[in-house]
């Protein structure tokens, strides 16, 4: 089985996963982000008598007590009403609670109640970014000192980082695409799935890198391309096994089970981690393979399909 | 051959240890001087309650004193222990944030109101003003300099004259008087006494206001001369009230002023809703896992299987008597680790089947299956033991919960999952070796699944 020889097309692919969601970001104004980075107020009631008003009569109420851009969710549960509007104070919100028990003549109970300044949500964005970073020059330094063993350590780091970053991409694409098309919105819990696909799509990472460390100090003849393949074709039952184990089957169950907001959660990190052993295998060796072969030296001179 | 058994007595003992610590009823360590109790601790997100994140209302670029936080951080506390709210957490988040945590918390108003207090406070000579609570005076301490009139019809401003402020409070507390009503009684300082003694005796039946930052919020008679440095505060109180006086009085003054910058408030059927859901499917998961494993994998799977209930049993003890705040986010990150565990058995028993099927012995199999797929779960667990430490920095010096509640129980799965695979796994197999004949190839071959 040859599957880095097949490379161009796998990136083919995962440029056709990536891309649609990076034009919706980029034409829709970025990530449909929630009031956890944005600032402003979240309030999830339930209205007791099983049925919750129109979205249209909240919202007109919210407008009569003079809040504008009010938005509204609805969820599975026909008495839940996720709204949304800038923040407010607490006051504030027992008097919108207030109005809407007159109004709609109901007992309202406030399931939650979520109330971020805007600073502070752009700050925890920027921060988590950073943090990232910082992890991700960690994972390659790390990464260098493991493989000294072997030729290039440094490029082992970076590929499984570049791997790490069309994994994020992949996510993200998705949400963009969630949120288009499904109101999604990208949240702290969606930055966790963000955060673990980071964390298991490094991990993935290594563990095929390390067969072709160990590959290489037993092949030392082997041209690389072959040897990488070799290496790739002897994880993959542990990859697909694990994959099954660690996500697909976890998260399934939490898809299936966990309820509307576990539901983004879970379909996040089901896509992210699937992308994560994916990238291991399609994106990090064959970059790899690339960088030790200096292939972009030939790019423009036979394989133009590819640039 | 011995040492394998002794290993096997060993983690059998510390089984013993982390199932009795799991033990839902656990009554908890007390003996000599510990005392503790082993609760699973759930994250509001989980069983519902209050965050608040408070930052230091001052300009940017101002240098904060760690300690004035840290006393700031315990005044809050005491605020709030004072309202009677239970099991309330502060915690200091970077130089500028405090992160408050109410668990099982509904009323958020009157707790928000009371730690936005910033609380400077003063017993000011009103006169014959009895002010109702809310309404803003002038008084001359730390006045801004009134260089013109404030208001346009050229009147000057009352300024009303302070005559003892919070610093000059020793003790309050509240009490009742001979006819059961509720009263609120204060002991002052030397200087307080003198001050107030004279102040109390030239002014009796004038108002003497309680200010704080600038806002009336009891406007009490002066009954009697109050000399003694000792005096009860009156007025259709009850307890509930009389209680926010105190507070108010007692905790006054903190060094540094406070804005709400985040608050969550998490109603406790929606926590528990998470918290079911959640369960539920983390026990469906399990059982898929363990069925595919055992089918998959044979006798290794079992081992397998055997050695995450260990993890498990490990990391969830682990959680208690650290003890570890369970969230959405850290049931993610102990999802994650679980993965890295199975992950670690899954990459052992791959490897024995290679070796077992280029023709290896089962004894020899075993033994480079362990030598060549260790480098790969160490290299692999480390670098998330890395990324988990950097998150864990981030989390807690931006008050990001999200961040810090994933990234602790991702570094504790992963390390106690380390623990495992060199420990844990090893020894059930060589154990298992034992009980089993490891001769027969192809009947070794089928039990490890290499077929």
């Amino acid at each position: 089985m040859n599957i880095l020889g097949k490379r161009y097309i796998f990136f083919a692919i995962s440029l056709l996963a990536i891309i649609p969601g990076m034009i919706i970001l980029i034409t829709g104004g970025g990530l449909p982000l929630s009031i956890d980075f944005t600032g402003g107020s979240l309030l999830e009631v339930r209205f007791e008598s099983g049925s919750a008003p129109n979205t249209e009569e909240v919202i007109a109420l919210y407008n009569d007590l003079g809040y504008e851009d009010v938005q509204i969710k609805t969820t599975t549960d026909q008495n839940v009403l996720i709204i949304q509007s800038a923040k407010l104070e607490d006051e504030q919100q027992a008097e919108i609670v207030d109005a809407m028990e007159v109004e709609f003549e109901d007992t309202v109970t406030v399931l939650l109640f979520d109330n971020v300044s805007s600073a502070i949500g752009q700050e925890v964005t920027s921060r988590a970014f950073l943090a990232v970073a910082v992890a991700a020059l960690g994972v390659i330094l790390y990464m260098t000192f493991a493989f000294r063993g072997v030729e290039h350590a440094f490029r082992y780091g970076v590929c499984a980082i570049l791997a790490m970053i069309h994994d994020v991409l992949i996510v993200l694409s998705l949400s963009a695409i969630g949120g288009k098309l499904w109101g999604w919105q990208f949240d702290s819990l969606a930055l966790t799935a963000l955060l673990t696909v980071i964390g298991f799509s490094v991990q993935d990472k290594i563990v095929v890198f390390d067969r072709m460390r160990e590959n290489r100090n037993i092949y030392r003849k082997l041209d690389f391309e072959t040897l990488a393949n070799h290496s790739i074709i002897q994880t993959l039952g542990r990859s697909i096994n694990t994959q099954l184990m660690t996500s697909e089957f976890m998260l399934l169950a939490l898809a299936l089970f966990g309820g509307l907001t576990l539901r983004e959660f879970a379909i996040l990190l089901l896509v992210g981690m699937f992308s994560g052993t994916y990238s291991s295998i399609f994106i990090a060796a064959p970059i790899l393979v690339i960088w030790e072969k200096k292939e972009w030296k030939t790019w423009f001179k036979k394989n133009k399909a590819v640039a | 051959m011995k040492q394998r058994y002794v290993k096997l007595i060993l983690i059998l003992l510390l089984l013993a240890v982390v199932i009795w610590i799991d033990l839902p009823n656990n009554p908890g360590i007390h003996f000599g001087s510990i005392d503790r109790n082993l609760d699973t601790v759930l994250g509001l997100d989980l069983q519902g309650g209050l965050q608040v994140l408070l930052e230091a209302d001052l300009p940017a670029e101002t240098a904060i004193d760690p300690a004035d936080m840290q006393t700031a951080r315990q005044i809050l506390e005491n605020r709030s222990n004072g309202l009677g709210v239970s099991e309330v957490t502060f915690q200091v988040a970077g130089s500028n944030r405090i992160v408050g945590e109410f668990p099982g918390l509904e009323n958020t108003e009157e707790v928000i109101a009371v730690l936005k207090e910033t609380g400077q406070l003063e017993f000011v000579d009103t006169g014959d003003n009895f002010f109702t609570p809310g309404t803003e005076i002038i008084t001359d301490l730390n006045a801004p300099q009134l260089t013109q009139p404030a208001d346009l019809t050229g009147e000057v401003p009352v300024v009303y004259h302070t005559v003892i402020t919070g610093a000059n409070l020793k003790d309050v507390s509240v009490t009742q008087g001979q006819l059961g009503e509720i009263l609120v009684a204060f002991k002052l300082d030397p200087a307080g006494t003198k001050a107030f003694g004279n102040h109390t005796t030239n002014n009796v039946g004038k108002a003497l206001s309680i200010v704080l930052d600038k806002k009336v919020i009891s406007s009490p008679r002066i009954q009697t001369a109050i000399t003694g440095g000792e005096g009860t505060i009156s007025g259709n109180f009850t307890i509930e009230t009389a209680n926010n006086l105190a507070v108010q009085l007692r905790y006054g003054s903190l060094p540094i002023p406070f804005k709400v910058v985040e608050s969550r408030l998490v109603g406790p059927t929606l926590g528990i809703d998470s918290l079911n859901k959640s369960l539920i499917a983390g026990i469906a998961g399990l059982i898929i896992i363990t069925l595919f494993m055992v089918i998959y994998y044979r006798l290794p799977g079992v081992i397998a299987m055997l050695s995450i209930a260990t993890y498990g049993a490990i990391t969830l003890a682990l959680f208690k008597l650290i003890p570890v705040t369970l969230t959405l986010p850290g049931i993610a990150g102990l999802m994650l680790s679980t993965g890295g565990a199975l992950d670690a058995n899954i990459l052992i028993f791959e490897r024995l089947k290679e070796e077992l099927r280029s023709g290896r012995r089962l004894g020899q199999a075993v033994t480079l299956a362990w030598q060549r797929a260790w480098p790969s779960i160490r290299d692999s667990n480390l670098a998330t033991l890395i990324t988990s430490l950097i998150l864990f920095w981030f989390g807690s010096a931006f008050g990001a919960s999200t961040v810090k509640g994933f990234a602790v129980t991702l570094a504790i799965g992963v390390v106690v999952s380390l623990f495992c695979a060199i420990f844990v796994t090893r020894t059930y197999l060589d154990v298992a070796l034992q009980l089993i004949n490891t001769t027969d190839h192809d009947k070794n071959v089928k039990r490890f699944g290499a077929g």
